[in-house]
């Protein structure tokens, strides 16, 4: 008898090897893309592009420094809200949640995942905002008014509204995922801790947090890739205006803004080199804080799932 | 002694209190923009959202029938691409390949995973729409279809481990080729767990804008053409939200309600569907 014919086991071996590579061109494929519709801006510009803040397309004159503070300004304010109730609802939900209550929660939580950007953004638009703009936002301004933050007039869409708008985003994946490197860490490190008479809460921050600290930062740089890159959402919250002001209640523009709202209207051709090249700087960051994020993550010894949300 | 004991346990519920607190804030925006949903929504969605095209300003009424179609079309092109690309990629990770190979492919595909939405938009216009001269329905599928590949490329990986070895083991056995055991055994076995993959990864996408903003573009009529610009849910929510009218408005938190509910839709439908062990890695 015939072995079986083995150019078909070949062929598609191949086959699928080829599907597979295709995540490795991508990458390449879009950084060759962003830097080839750059390439004039780039040589244009060069480094002037970072640390100019002008953005004049009238006068052909293009800056990204505001894009890139306000991207950073935002995705700041938006870890310093998401990260701590993020972290304590995977605790909670690992650690210290009666059983029957983990799984209503985390499926609400992955509802909250699968509501499209551009909704969060409709009701940022016409509930978050009003509601800022008369309560929290007066109340943060009679209280730290003296600070330079909160200090301008109070419009309602600006840097600290986008912020939370892109906690919101980001708050359910770093969840699941911290969830995840919670879940990984051995059940011997909580009877250790329990043997030694600790209560829940002390097993939790001794043996548990501890041991997971190195992923749980791999989970919030993760968030942060997410918050870097988030659009639509910011793009409709954050007031989109060009410009450097320490107060939070100022508008700003970010990254991705820039380039969701501009980029049917580049008359020019500099001017859409200059948005492909704000676009290669996008790239740029969110794929660093991927890369470092995937390598905490990894390095865990146990597989996390980061595409499981979002 | 007995007192530091109690202090402790007394913390330790305070710590327990405080981290359900932080629970329900989590999921508090989820409540609101729902309810929201329901109260703006509900009123707005009418037989003529479904069935008519959008108004011109000023005039009342109108809907979104062609933009929920041009969704449906965007997401059957994006499937087109991203399908094929990521189940047989998925496929290598799972049956083929070396460890550390793989290990580098995954560790690819979850960053290619945290690329912003947008940028895809930008490599799209770059690819099709400034060599085509136009926005078109292929330009807009072909970002949404990036956009899955990675997506579809894990979870099928993941579904495909599932399968026991002896499966494979006992078809090699039998004198069957790896690539028939692998089409006619193991996908087929984990076929269920691959369609779910595919729709998750679909309603993913439903919702996404920002690629399709200078790819599909959006079209207050009929597309007639793929190669022609075409309208999508997400895109007319967008133009509808930051437009000054209050007809308008009205007409995006309906389009909002029924995108919603498409997508949750379709995930409540994949996890009632699938079982506990697949429902697990998804």
């Amino acid at each position: 008898m015939a072995p079986p014919s083995s150019f078909g086991d070949k062929v598609f071996k191949w086959l699928t090897l080829a599907m597979a590579l295709a995540v490795v061109a991508l990458v390449f494929l879009v950084g060759w893309q962003l830097a080839r519709g750059s390439s004039l801006a780039i040589r244009r510009f060069g480094f002037h592009f970072l640390a100019t803040s002008t953005w004049d397309p009238v006068a052909e004159q293009f800056g990204a420094l505001p894009f890139i503070y306000g991207t950073a300004v935002s995705s700041l304010i938006a870890l310093i809200i998401a990260v701590p109730l993020s972290i304590a609802t995977a605790v909670y939900l690992t650690e210290l949640a009666p059983p029957w209550i983990r799984q209503p929660i985390i499926s609400l939580i992955e509802m909250l995942a699968a509501i499209p950007s551009v909704i969060l953004g409709l009701w940022g638009i016409f509930v978050m905002i009003p509601w800022l703009r008369d309560h929290p936002f007066p109340f943060l301004k009679k209280i730290f008014g003296w600070t330079p933050f909160f200090r301008e007039p109070i419009y309602g869409v600006s840097m600290l509204a986008g912020g939370i708008i892109i906690a919101v985003m980001i708050l359910p994946i770093i969840t699941s995922v911290s969830r995840e490197i919670l879940r990984s860490v051995p059940n011997l490190q909580r009877e250790a801790a329990y043997a030694l008479g600790a209560t829940r809460w002390e097993v939790t921050r001794i043996a548990v947090l501890s041991y997971a600290k190195k992923g749980l930062f791999g989970a919030v740089i993760l968030g942060l890739g997410r918050a870097l890159g988030e659009t639509m959402a910011v793009t409709m919250v954050i007031g989109n205006t060009p410009q450097i002001r320490a107060s939070l209640f100022a508008p700003g523009y970010t990254l991705a803004s820039v380039i969701a709202n501009e980029f049917t209207e580049a008359t020019t051709d500099l001017y859409l080199q200059a948005l492909f090249e704000i676009g290669l700087v996008l790239f740029g960051i969110t794929i660093l804080a991927n890369l470092l994020a995937q390598l905490l993550l990894k390095t865990l010894g146990s597989t996390i799932k980061s595409g499981a949300v979002q | 002694m007995k007192n530091n004991h109690l202090w402790r346990k007394t913390k330790s519920a305070l710590a327990s209190a405080a981290s359900f607190v932080c629970a329900l804030l989590v999921i508090a925006p989820l409540a609101l923009v729902f309810l929201h949903l329901l109260r703006s929504g509900a009123s707005a969605v009418n037989w003529s959202f479904f069935t008519e095209l959008p108004k011109p300003v000023g005039v009342a009424g109108g809907g979104m029938v062609n933009a929920i179609v041009g969704s449906l079309e965007l997401l059957g092109l994006a499937a087109l691409v991203g399908v094929p690309v990521g189940v047989l990629g998925g496929v290598y990770l799972a049956e083929y390949g070396t460890v550390r190979g793989n290990w580098l492919l995954r560790f690819v595909a979850d960053v290619l995973n945290g690329v912003p939405s947008i940028i895809w938009g930008v490599v799209v216009y770059g690819l099709v729409v400034l060599r085509f001269k136009s926005f078109s329905a292929y330009a807009g599928g072909l970002a949404l279809g990036f956009i899955m590949i990675p997506l579809i490329m894990r979870t099928t990986e993941e579904v495909l481990l599932l399968v026991p070895a002896g499966y494979r083991e006992a078809s090699l056995a039998l004198g069957i080729s790896r690539w028939k055991t692998i089409v006619h055994i193991v996908m087929k076995t984990a076929l269920k767990g691959i369609v779910t993959a595919i729709l998750l990864a679909l309603a993913r996408v439903a919702g996404e804008t920002a690629p399709l903003l200078f790819t599909a573009f959006g079209n207050r009529f009929w597309n007639h053409d793929l190669s022609e610009p075409i309208a999508a849910l997400p895109l007319q929510i967008f133009s509808y939200a930051i437009s000054p009218y209050d007809d308008w408005h009205r007409q995006a938190w309906a389009g909002a309600l029924v995108l919603v509910v498409m997508i949750f839709f379709v995930n409540i439908l994949v996890r009632f569907l699938t079982r506990e062990r697949v429902a697990r890695v998804l």
